[in-house]
């Protein structure tokens, strides 16, 4: 049992060093316990290093907000967390409404949220959305504005978590790959092409290839394998701060620093998860570049010089699988954030390490249970 | 040949698509029209001839020994393509090849995306032939971003698209076949070069003897001697040059050197860099092509079956772009890759397949003769491709140094595509197409480990940028129109 897992017989074994994989291992290891994290590339191969790195409270699922909520704090002070700024800005995400009637369903959305007790967003008019966003088309009426949300650069960020978890103890074992998992006894045998391992608690956090640990536990989900795609300019004269979304019609739009602006919006490649490979469509990416050509003018003669697709796992009702396992002790999950579990992640590892060292947790997550598709 | 000239132009759909018109697209493309395949070539020049025969219809360069004979052979190549029914999209870019939607009839299909005069489409091919050829292997010194500091090779196009030669005292320096050939050219073209240093490595000539035999009787030693006859006359050779720096503020004033134990400087106004060509596997590298690594080339060159057929059904590769074998070789590898092609549509049985190839194979034997000698002799050293100094640039575009990267890989950062995401190496405009080799070799060299374990760049596409405006024009495909429809 020594070989490629170093020494000891670690307390947690998390499979899967995404974003959320890294944190809960980190935060594992905060609380004292022996972690081994088990990858079958290197971490961050997938959505995790190559997402658009919104870290948006905005416009997310009530059954999400705690959870949000908690990481939105933890992003505010990720330097104190893993020595590393990740690359964190915050300057707003605004949810544009591109008419009068989505300004409307924006209203009453805001207006639940208060009722809810949740004010991080704020319904904007034309004016301010002017301010915030000069260059949004003159025919917007308005939109909802989370100020503290931002964007962070995603594989600097979960190899952060992954450098400051290795420094407090955790063991990576990259290009691992796990076959299998088993009880024995109290404990989990995890079988891999690298040899076995045991411990008393198992993490799946294994992205888009977590519907397999599911079903070998003998709790299958309707995992969808998808592969949102993106796509990054040249640099342009600098003229937005806020990361802007939309809702009828899908994008999201961000300007770096540097000036280069990223395309995306959740249009679907093809994603062929068994040779970790995307397949872009372009007829769809033209669509994603027509919404910004009508909404943003200025962007009309930018070169395009890089798409890309990163391979995740959507739920069919595009909430997370969080929490413990409905019939093993032992066993938590950890997976499906349905394209926008990036900034999630921080929080969601403090989370999970707290229900593993503690047997539960004060952060409401009540919703995104497993049992929700096997009971 | 038909040539066009706009997007709307084009079939849906070709038999054959080749990208690049040099010595291996013009014979590929007249192969495949040949066998009655509806090919079409295109090309990012206003003419046919790729690099090495560029601007042969075009040049305003007259008197024929200027560029000499070697070029004027590609006349033939440019005639056998106009005799042909293949069609020529000239001042055309491909920016993506990538499978067709699934549920098409033959599994090889890709879709391809094209560019002409600012406006884009999709469209299909049913096999790929990408002859996207070689680029200059990058060439890091202190100062080799300075103005006045070029590639040999831009300098070469510049006269032979426009006859232009460059002014004032001009230094040429690095090392190979080419480097020779090019001064001999521009010298011919009126250019004043006084001083040529060569960074052959010296030791290199005693590997490099074991494969003489075979360069004594290739057609190389003919004309590799005539042009260092050529070359020692009215100009200074420095051999053995082991470390070079360009100087100067604004502009490239002076060109610092050692050769033996000896530092000299030297005012130039011009300084031309080239230290051999690599094959370009940009597209390749995009398409998703299983590429190895050359230890002999140092580069990646993709891995390819007889007929040129890479690890991705349907493409294949020809001429320098499968791996480095100069012009002759590369007209040959077209059209063994296009009869290979017209064999996978069922256009030719295995057999007559085989017996076009056999002769076009024996010249290819010949005309590979004597590289090997040469692969040897000219491997560039190690100070040249991994900048010793820390403030030397490697990436152009984001303007990162030898010393950014070293630092960042002692932070744990193992490969190119992690180290994009630190220090954006790789991540402009060009997006690493430039300075891919070199970051590998010193991501390597900094961990004590082979090139392969470190790997490449993934590039992704476009291949080459598009605006977002022709993105969001593109027309609707007759496949998505019927989706719609039903």
């Amino acid at each position: 049992m020594s070989s490629v897992f170093g020494g000891g017989a670690p307390d947690v074994i998390v499979i899967g060093a995404g974003i959320h994989g890294c944190s809960t291992a980190l935060h594992c290891a905060k609380r004292g316990l022996k972690v081994v994290v088990i990858e079958k590339d290197h971490a961050g191969r997938h959505s995790s290093g190559v997402n658009a790195g919104g870290v948006r409270q905005l416009a997310r699922h009530v059954a999400e907000i705690p959870l949000s909520a908690y990481s939105m704090e933890l992003w505010h002070r990720i330097e104190d967390l893993v020595d590393d700024d990740c690359g964190f800005t915050s300057d707003g995400q605004v949810l544009v409404a591109e008419d009068e009637a989505e300004y409307d369903s924006f209203r009453a959305r805001v207006a639940e949220l208060n009722s809810l007790g949740f004010s991080h967003e704020e319904l904007i008019d034309a004016r301010e959305l002017r301010r915030l966003v000069p260059a949004v088309a003159e025919s917007c009426p308005g939109g909802i504005v989370s100020r503290r949300d931002g964007a962070a650069l995603p594989f600097k960020t979960t190899q952060a978590f992954r450098r400051k978890a290795e420094i407090l103890g955790v063991r990576f074992c990259e290009g691992v790959r796990v076959t299998g998992i088993q009880a024995e006894g109290s404990s989990w045998m995890v079988s891999t092409d690298a040899g076995a391992i045991r411990a008393a608690n198992v993490v799946n956090a294994a992205g888009a290839w977590a519907d397999r640990t599911a079903a070998d536990l003998g709790e299958p989900v309707p995992l969808e394998v998808i592969a949102p795609m993106l796509m990054i300019t040249a640099r342009v004269e600098h003229f937005i701060k806020p990361v802007v979304i939309l809702r009828s019609r899908k994008l999201s739009f961000k300007q770096f620093s540097n000036g280069t602006v990223l395309i995306g919006g959740g249009y679907l490649g093809r994603a062929l998860r068994d040779q970790n490979i995307t397949v872009l469509d372009w007829a769809k990416l033209a669509e994603n570049a027509k919404t910004v050509w009508d909404l943003f003018p200025i962007m009309r003669g930018a070169a395009i010089v890089r798409a890309w697709a990163g391979i995740e796992g959507r739920m069919p009702d595009d909430l997370p699988v969080f929490g413990k396992s409905r019939i093993h002790k032992g066993i938590f999950h950890q997976f499906g954030f349905s394209a926008h579990g990036f900034q999630l992640g921080p929080g969601a590892g403090a989370v999970m390490a707290e229900l593993i060292a503690t047997g539960n947790t004060n952060t409401p997550i009540n919703g995104l249970g497993i049992e929700r598709f096997t009971a | 040949m038909k040539t066009i000239k706009d997007v709307a132009s084009l079939s849906e759909c070709y038999d054959l698509l080749i990208i690049g018109a040099g010595p291996a697209g013009m014979v590929a493309a007249a192969t495949g029209a040949e066998q009655g395949l509806s090919t079409l070539l295109i090309d990012e020049n206003p003419a046919p001839g790729g690099q090495i025969y560029r601007g042969i219809t075009t040049t305003p360069v007259a008197a024929k020994e200027t560029l000499g004979a070697d070029y004027w052979r590609g006349t033939d190549l440019v005639h056998a393509l106009t005799a042909s029914d293949a069609v020529y999209a000239p001042e055309t870019t491909v920016w993506s090849v990538g499978p067709a939607a699934e549920g098409t009839s033959d599994p090889g299909r890709m879709e391809v995306g094209v560019s002409v005069g600012g406006a884009a489409r999709l469209i299909q091919a049913r096999q790929v032939i990408a002859a996207t050829g070689a680029l200059e292997r990058p060439f890091p010194i202190p100062g080799w971003t300075l103005p006045g500091v070029m590639t040999a090779g831009g300098a070469q196009i510049a006269l032979k698209t426009s006859g232009l030669v460059p002014d004032g005292r001009v230094v040429v320096a690095g090392s190979g076949p080419l480097l020779y050939l090019l001064t001999a050219q521009l010298r011919a073209a009126g250019a004043t070069i006084s001083v040529m240093l060569d960074t052959t490595p010296l030791e290199n000539w005693g590997r490099a003897i074991r494969h003489a035999s075979d360069f004594l009787r290739s057609p190389y030693l003919g004309k590799g001697l005539k042009l260092l006859l050529g070359a020692e006359r009215g100009m200074r050779i420095v051999r053995g040059v082991t470390a070079i720096s360009a100087n100067g503020d604004s502009q490239v004033k002076s060109v610092r050197f050692r050769h033996g134990s000896k530092e000299e400087e030297l005012p130039c106004d011009v300084l031309l860099l080239h230290q051999g060509v690599v094959p370009n596997i940009n597209l390749a590298n995009a398409v998703g092509c299983a590429l190895d690594w050359d230890e002999d080339q140092l580069t990646w060159v993709p891995q390819t079956d007889d007929w040129y057929e890479t690890s991705v059904k349907g493409f294949a590769i020809a001429g320098d772009g499968a791996g480095i074998g100069g012009a002759e070789s590369a007209a040959l590898r077209g059209r063994i890759a296009a009869l290979g092609a017209g064999h996978r549509l069922g256009r030719l049985s295995a057999n007559d397949r085989d017996q076009r190839a056999a002769p076009v194979r024996a010249e290819l034997m010949r005309a590979s003769r004597g590289r090997r000698f040469l692969d040897v002799l000219y491997r560039p050293a190690k100070a040249f491709r991994i900048p010793k100094a820390d403030d030397t640039i490697v990436c152009r575009c984001e303007e990162v140094t030898a010393g950014k990267l070293r630092e960042t890989v002692a932070l744990g950062v193992t490969g190119p595509n992690q180290m994009k995401s630190f220090l954006r190496c790789g991540m402009g405009p060009c997006q690493g197409r430039l300075c891919g080799l070199t970051v590998t070799e010193l991501i390597a060299d900094a961990r004590g480990v082979p090139p392969t374990e470190v790997g490449g760049y993934r590039l992704r596409p476009p291949i080459k940028p598009i605006t977002l405006g022709e993105l969001a024009a593109l027309p609707k495909t007759p496949a998505a129109i019927k989706a719609v429809e039903r």
